[in-house]
């Protein structure tokens, strides 16, 4: 009983001082969806309710981009963050629940391969090699540097990656290796990019692979290598310049907004929401403070201008694609 | 004489090798206080810096100056209200109907073994189960009731068992005592039994609690969010009847999913807010825990 008095004391003060108004229907943005793609929500959502502050309420979740669009489809959210295009069974799942949606790139990620700093034999990386050293085929097989390229250390080669759960896993494996999901399993996996970081920093043989933001915020302790783009023949280093201009290429991948056109007119929040979203003089500072690259400034343009024609449907047909430019992804024919 | 010889040489070794486990033992004890030790001071002289009254008095922000856990904390102590209200007269209750009036039969070894299963199944199972059940099927929605019943769920075990091992460890004197004084089943579980089994099931309760407060995955799978800038309706209201229940049914998050989230992001500052986040959570298990002590306390005091 003792124990119910002091909780319940705590909970009149913490009520008393905290109590604010009730919110009407309409009023409130559900937001879920990938965990990659939440720091950028989460800024957005913290400006949008200082400006709407009382009036219209945000939340998000972190279910992950599968786990978003369930609820997505089911009708429960009225936004999806997704760090991947919708799915085919996805799609399926959301003409069944009657839900259409709009697709809108709102950021880019550039995937960043990683070595231990005392590694200075690496000056670039080919996709050829990448495949080499990621395919299923490897597993077992392609332990030494020596073996990827033969100039290269007889050095043993260890491997670190995201969990094959990762939308970041889906779109190396697609980009790299060719099939979504394709990969050799003896490499140190963790759903948690910091723990991947750890791993190359105490490892002079390592190579790993994880968003940019993770090698930005530990530049000291890890060395980025160069990427071939296979279209140019240049190797480019993962940097935001590069990706946003689309010259570090295939490895860069959009990031999504998936917008259910329905509550854009149901209710005043989510359009609100989703205008600031888009505003090119708000989401490029955003969307560079929490780590990622922002799309020119004409993709916001296109992505706004999507919205405001209500065009549903993906541009994606199954799958991670890899290599189109975001510009191209606007431009491109949608299909529901 | 050689024969006592050799049996105090034997009682010697036996010491020798008594000593020898006993210091090992020792060890043991000490390294896994000292990694526990020093896990705790790393998250205290990390987190320590950050906890300011700003620190609980503000909602997620992307700058981690500037970011709280006004919401979190808010919402892990409303769905514990909700998990301690659920589990405690329920699993409590279940104990005691197991150990005292139940017939041994086919059904209840059935329900025995379930329990004791039950305890082993992970986290996310519940969550799923919650999922399905509570969110969907009865139509609590992605709600504190339906996290809290979800972790009472997930808890129900450990005070079950509790209540009967703390009733089971009781002389059968005591019952047979009650009854030739006249008492009936009723009377002797609640004048006799449940005071002096008190202790034992309160730390089973307790053990409970604290493990619902540290979960994360099944309290992400019945939707609770990470951002969100609002709290729950206040449950004391200012007119007639004073409290309302509409927190029941409000979108929530908690520590651990905050903390979490913290963890995983780039920024190192971010992870030191997850240390302090750590700090109030480790408080407020502590604060549980003392706070049973006390009332274990008080009840052995009042037995004597």
């Amino acid at each position: 009983m003792r124990r119910h008095g002091a909780l319940g004391a705590l909970l009149v003060l913490g009520g008393l001082a905290l109590a604010e108004p009730v919110v009407a229907e309409g009023d409130i943005v559900r937001i879920d969806g990938s965990s990659t793609v939440y720091p950028i929500t989460e800024a957005v959502a913290e400006e949008f309710q200082i400006k709407y502050r009382g009036k219209y309420r945000v939340t998000v979740g972190i279910s992950g981009t599968g786990g978003g669009f369930k609820k997505f489809c089911r009708g429960d959210t009225d936004i999806n963050d997704a760090s991947r295009p919708i799915k085919e069974s996805e799609r399926e799942a959301c003409a069944a629940g009657g839900v259409r949606y709009i697709e809108l790139p709102i950021a880019i990620d550039a995937l960043t391969v990683v070595v231990n700093p005392a590694n200075d034999w690496v000056d670039c990386l080919t996709m050829e090699e990448l495949r080499r050293i990621w395919a299923p085929e490897a597993q077992g097989k392609v332990v030494r540097w020596n073996q990827v390229r033969p100039d290269w250390p007889d050095r043993p080669l260890t491997l670190y990656g995201p969990g094959v759960d990762s939308g970041t896993y889906d779109y190396f494996t697609a980009a790299v290796v060719g099939r979504e999901g394709a990969s050799r399993g003896d490499y140190t996996a963790s759903e948690d990019d910091n723990v991947l970081v750890q791993g190359v920093a105490g490892d002079p043989g390592a190579l790993g692979f994880f968003g940019l933001a993770y090698y930005e915020e530990n530049r000291g302790r890890l060395r980025a290598v160069p990427v071939r783009n296979p279209a140019t023949g240049e190797c480019v280093e993962p940097s935001v310049e590069n990706a946003r201009s689309g010259r570090y290429a295939p490895l860069s991948r959009p990031l999504f907004l998936y917008v259910n056109p329905e509550r854009l007119d149901t209710g005043p929040a989510v359009a609100a929401f989703v205008d600031m979203y888009l505003d090119p003089e708000l989401i490029v500072e955003l969307v560079r403070e929490v780590g990622y690259v922002p799309l020119p400034e004409e993709g916001y343009r296109l992505a706004r201008r999507r919205v405001e024609a209500r065009v549903t449907g993906t541009a994606f047909h199954g799958g991670a694609q890899v290599g189109l430019s975001v510009e191209a992804l606007l431009r491109a024919e949608t299909v529901d | 004489m050689q024969a006592l010889d050799r049996s105090l040489d034997r009682v010697r070794a036996a010491r020798r090798r008594d000593l020898l486990f006993a210091a090992l033992a020792l060890l043991l004890l000490f390294v896994a206080s000292l990694v526990l030790l020093g896990l705790i001071l790393d998250l205290v002289l990390r987190g320590a810096p950050h906890l300011d009254l700003d620190f609980f008095t503000s909602f997620p922000s992307r700058r981690p100056s500037r970011a709280g856990i006004l919401s979190a904390w808010v919402g892990t102590t409303l769905v514990m209200v909700v998990v301690a209200a659920v589990a405690i007269p329920l699993g409590v209750g279940a104990g005691i109907y197991l150990e005292e009036y139940a017939r041994r039969n086919w059904l209840t070894d059935i329900v025995e073994i379930n329990i004791t299963n039950l305890a082993g199944v992970p986290s996310i199972i519940y969550g799923l189960l919650a999922l399905g059940l509570f969110v969907h099927g009865a139509g609590f929605g992605e709600s504190i009731f339906t996290a809290g019943l979800t972790l009472a769920l997930l808890i129900l075990p450990i005070v079950v068992v509790a209540t009967r091992e703390a009733l089971r460890a009781l002389p059968r004197e005591m019952r047979e005592g009650a009854f030739a004084l006249g008492a009936d089943r009723w009377q002797t579980v609640a004048m006799f039994l449940l005071p002096a089994a008190g202790p034992g099931i309160l730390t089973g309760i307790i053990v409970g609690l604290s493990r619902a407060i540290g979960e994360t995955a099944p309290v992400i799978t019945v939707g609770a969010l990470t951002f969100i800038a609002f709290l729950p309706p206040s449950p004391v209201g200012s007119e007639f009847p004073w409290v309302n229940f509409d927190w029941l049914w409000s979108p929530f998050t908690v520590l651990p999913i905050q903390m979490f989230n913290w963890v995983s992001r780039p920024q190192p500052a971010f992870h030191d807010l997850a240390a302090a986040a750590g700090v109030v959570l480790l408080v407020m298990t502590l604060a549980m825990n003392a706070l049973a002590i006390y009332v274990r306390y008080r009840a052995r005091r009042m037995l004597g």
